[in-house]
């Protein structure tokens, strides 16, 4: 079950730095992503290339690994997949996405790569990131234009940018707000495709009361991890979207309570003086999924 | 075989990197590499194999390599000296 593999974090590294590329996956990141995209400056997007391949083919890591590649609308984007998937990243991450025929004409590029490799078919996955108006609107096209599909992220800034107003803070009463129905939307499309919903990096490193705010809200808003560049936000980030010993104790309580429902045939349940119906038991079940994902949770024969 | 065309050079002098600079040579002349490295006495000889290894693995039979080494991994020194071959082919891999 790909699709349920924890993303709480994505970590991006630049793809033209050997230091940074060997150990962005030591810090505990789920998933990390060689960028070739922005970080990298249009005179070196050769000598990123390379050197992320070599990375793939030589190196072992401990997490997920994708590859961001430049958009196949600029001169380099179908030179990287053409050098890049035979490395064999777990994803592609495709930033700047805009149509579900984007989606498919990657997705044919791979399945040919696949095939030539002698890789499993399907086995390399797509990511894509949402930064325009036009990418929101076909959003769920996008998540559900290929099975290859793990998880749509917005990129808040460029998003901003392109609502020609700017990103703001996102603490839980006046931040973010430019981006509330953006976010919703991702989240909304994701969910409908069946994929994950990633939220964009916080850039200031400094400021993490507002990063564990921004987290929370993403969440709230039900993402299931967010991207960021810098190792010191992973564990915050850890932190908002592993459940509590509470939560987990809840859910457990929840899961026990409609066992016994279902095993005495009464209709109606009650926990702690309130009401237990499905909404509450999918959901218990999935804070349960995450924190045995998390390693914070071992999963009981009974339930 | 294939003929460098110009001087070119790939990576930087970074921490965990290695920066070569690679020119034509005369023909039959070889694969000359002169190194710089904080770790020359260790694994100076390993470095300058494996340039010489990537080199002639691209076809390359004489070319005259500068590379100032940094505390760069087998794969990093593969990956710059492969993309500074094709910058000295005249390929930017655009």
């Amino acid at each position: 079950m790909n699709k349920e593999r924890l993303r709480r974090t994505v970590m991006y590294a630049a793809g033209n730095n050997p230091g940074l590329i060997q150990n962005a996956a030591i810090y505990g990141a789920d998933s990390v992503i060689f960028d070739v995209e922005d970080s990298v400056s249009v005179a070196e997007k050769d000598s990123a290339r390379q050197l992320v391949y070599h990375a793939l083919k030589s190196l072992k890591f401990p997490c997920e690994i994708g590859v961001r590649i430049n958009h196949i609308s600029t001169p380099w984007g179908y030179k990287d997949l053409e050098y890049l998937l035979p490395a064999k990243p777990d994803y592609i991450r495709l930033p700047k996405g805009e149509s579900g025929d984007e989606i498919r004409d990657i997705d044919k590029i791979i399945t040919k790569a696949e095939e030539e490799c002698g890789f499993e078919p399907g086995s390399i996955k797509i990511m894509v990131s949402i930064e325009s108006p036009k990418g929101l609107r076909n959003a769920y096209e996008i998540a559900s234009a290929s099975p290859r599909m793990i998880a749509i992220a917005i990129g808040g800034e460029d998003f901003a940018a392109s609502l020609k107003t700017e990103k703001t803070r996102g603490n839980t009463i006046t931040g973010g707000r430019e981006l509330y129905v953006a976010r919703s939307m991702i989240v909304f499309a994701a969910r409908e495709a069946g994929i994950q919903a990633i939220d964009s990096v916080f850039s200031d490193m400094r400021d993490e009361e507002t990063l564990i705010n921004e987290v929370a809200l993403v969440k709230e808003l039900g993402f299931d991890g967010k991207s960021c560049v810098n190792p010191r936000q992973i564990d915050i980030i850890h932190q908002v979207f592993t459940p509590s010993d509470k939560e987990i104790d809840y859910a457990h309580r929840v899961l026990n309570v409609f066992k016994e429902a279902l095993a005495n045939n009464s209709g109606v349940i009650a926990l702690d003086g309130k009401m237990i119906d499905m909404p509450m038991v999918i959901r218990a079940e999935r804070v349960l999924a995450i924190a045995s994902a998390a390693g914070v949770y071992q999963k009981e024969e009974s339930i | 075989m294939a003929k460098l065309l110009t001087a070119a050079q790939a990576g930087t002098v970074e921490s965990s990197d290695i920066l070569i600079m690679l020119a034509p040579a005369q023909a039959g002349t070889g694969i000359q590499v002169e190194l710089v490295s904080p770790t020359l006495q260790q694994y100076g000889e390993h470095i300058k194999n494996l340039i010489v290894k990537t080199v002639a693995s691209q076809g390359i039979q004489d070319a005259i390599i500068h590379a100032n080494e940094k505390g760069a991994l087998d794969y990093t020194i593969e990956a710059r000296v492969k993309t500074a071959i094709q910058r000295a082919l005249g390929e930017r891999g655009f």
